[in-house]
């Protein structure tokens, strides 16, 4: 079980295209992915459970990841959410 | 995970209809809404202006009728503020005037003092109080989410469950077509009501019934097929729990054994559907969903069946043994 702490940064929060590619990169990897807001856990691989996280800017979420890879899993989406889904 | 709160505004402003609502309204003491409700219940608190403040029960909301109101005003008139003083020197909640009842001037002025919301309501005491236990322990029950798709099915609330790419969505979207209703998809939200039931409804009801089908993206169900294939919450009443086909799993071939999931403690019977390609999958969940309401009437086929092979058996043997007596004629 590997956990990273993040602050969403982009102004847009988690609309449709940050969500896409948090889906794409967690299926990258064969462990399990979630994110967490709050007392929400909702599964990474599933863009509708993201979408409908309600992530705006400024949140704190937590990636949470278990399973082979988890690692690097936890590294990739964190890396997304640092780089602002390439956007701004 | 963090406990969720909830506080005096969180109460006024669910969206309750009819028989639910509490029309609630904020008339003094704003700053205090932020207050957060403790524990699911209500006061009468009739001993604790009246001076007693043993076991008083501060942590509650309480609800002041045409009777409690009537001794505030005796109270006002009497230039008595001493009680009240004391009651609002407890961190209580927030007190609710029913009958749109309101108290006097010092009142106000003691509570807002002490920063406690007061709240008003046009129903009566009585209605209100059924009301908002209600409506409380809806709120205090325990809660969680799960990944998978909440289907109702001939009237049986179906949890589409299984890993990501199993085809979840399109059970769904198939079963819809077929003119079943879907309730939620993707993140389940749910709730124990009654330390029994299992309520199921989407994480987001501002967001709506909408879908995600790979290789078409993003569909509105509403919009789609029309409100008949939608429902807002549904209990929980059986888990089809889909998986790949493994070869080397044993699947159920009779049924008469039951595997249940358990969802915050509450026990649901549970199918495992193994998936492979030519397999009608949303046709054997509605097939179990028809099975389900049987076993609910108290028809259980497998178990039935098994009678009945059991009853010819017995028939059978029962036969060969009188045709094979020696003394028979």
């Amino acid at each position: 079980m590997t956990e990273r702490s993040v602050t969403i940064s982009n102004r847009a929060g988690i609309h449709a295209r940050p969500s896409a590619l948090i889906v794409q990169t967690a299926s990258k990897f064969p462990c399990k992915v979630w994110l967490e807001k709050g007392s929400d856990r909702i599964n990474a691989k599933s863009i509708m459970g993201i979408m409908t996280l309600g992530a705006s800017y400024g949140t704190a979420i937590r990636i949470v990841t278990d399973g082979a890879d988890e690692e690097s899993a936890a590294e990739a989406i964190l890396h997304l959410f640092e780089t602002r889904f390439e956007e701004e | 995970m963090e406990e969720k709160q909830i506080t005096v505004l969180d109460l006024i402003s669910l969206e309750l209809k009819e028989q639910n609502a509490l029309d609630l309204h904020c008339i003094g003491g704003r700053a205090g809404l932020s207050r957060p409700i403790a524990v699911p219940d209500i006061n009468r608190p009739g001993l604790p202006l009246s001076g007693f403040f043993e076991s008083f029960a501060w942590q509650r909301l309480h609800i002041f009728g045409r009777g409690e109101n009537a001794f505030l005003h005796r109270l006002e008139e009497e230039g008595n503020t001493e009680s009240l003083r004391k009651f609002f020197s407890y961190p209580v909640p927030a007190c609710i005037f029913t009958h749109n009842l309101t108290p006097g001037k010092s009142f106000f002025e003691i509570a807002e003092g002490s920063g406690c919301p007061i709240l008003q309501t046009d129903l009566a005491s009585s209605e209100l109080t059924s009301r908002i236990l209600r409506v409380l322990s809806d709120l205090f029950a325990p809660e969680t989410t799960v990944h998978g798709v909440l289907v109702e099915v001939y009237g049986i609330g179906i949890l589409i469950t299984g890993d990501s790419g199993v085809g979840k969505s399109e059970t769904a979207l198939e079963l819809i077509e077929r003119g079943h209703r879907l309730v939620a998809d993707d993140v389940v939200e749910i709730r124990c009501v009654n330390g029994s039931i299992l309520m199921g409804q989407g994480a987001n009801k501002i967001i709506g019934h909408h879908m995600e089908i790979r290789g078409l993206g993003i569909i509105n169900i509403t919009n789609l097929f029309g409100v008949g294939a939608i429902r807002d919450k549904k209990q929980i009443q059986l888990v089809c729990s889909l998986e790949e086909w493994d070869p080397d799993k044993v699947y159920d071939r009779i049924g008469v054994e039951e595997k249940t999931t358990e969802i915050l403690g509450v026990r649901v019977p549970t199918l495992e559907i193994p998936v492979k390609p030519g397999r009608n999958i949303p046709i054997i969940v509605e097939t179990a969903a028809m099975n389900e309401r049987l076993k609910k009437m108290g028809y259980h086929s497998a178990k039935e069946f098994n009678q009945n092979i059991l009853r010819w058996l017995e028939s059978e043997s029962a036969r060969a043994v009188y045709f094979n007596r020696d003394d028979y004629i």
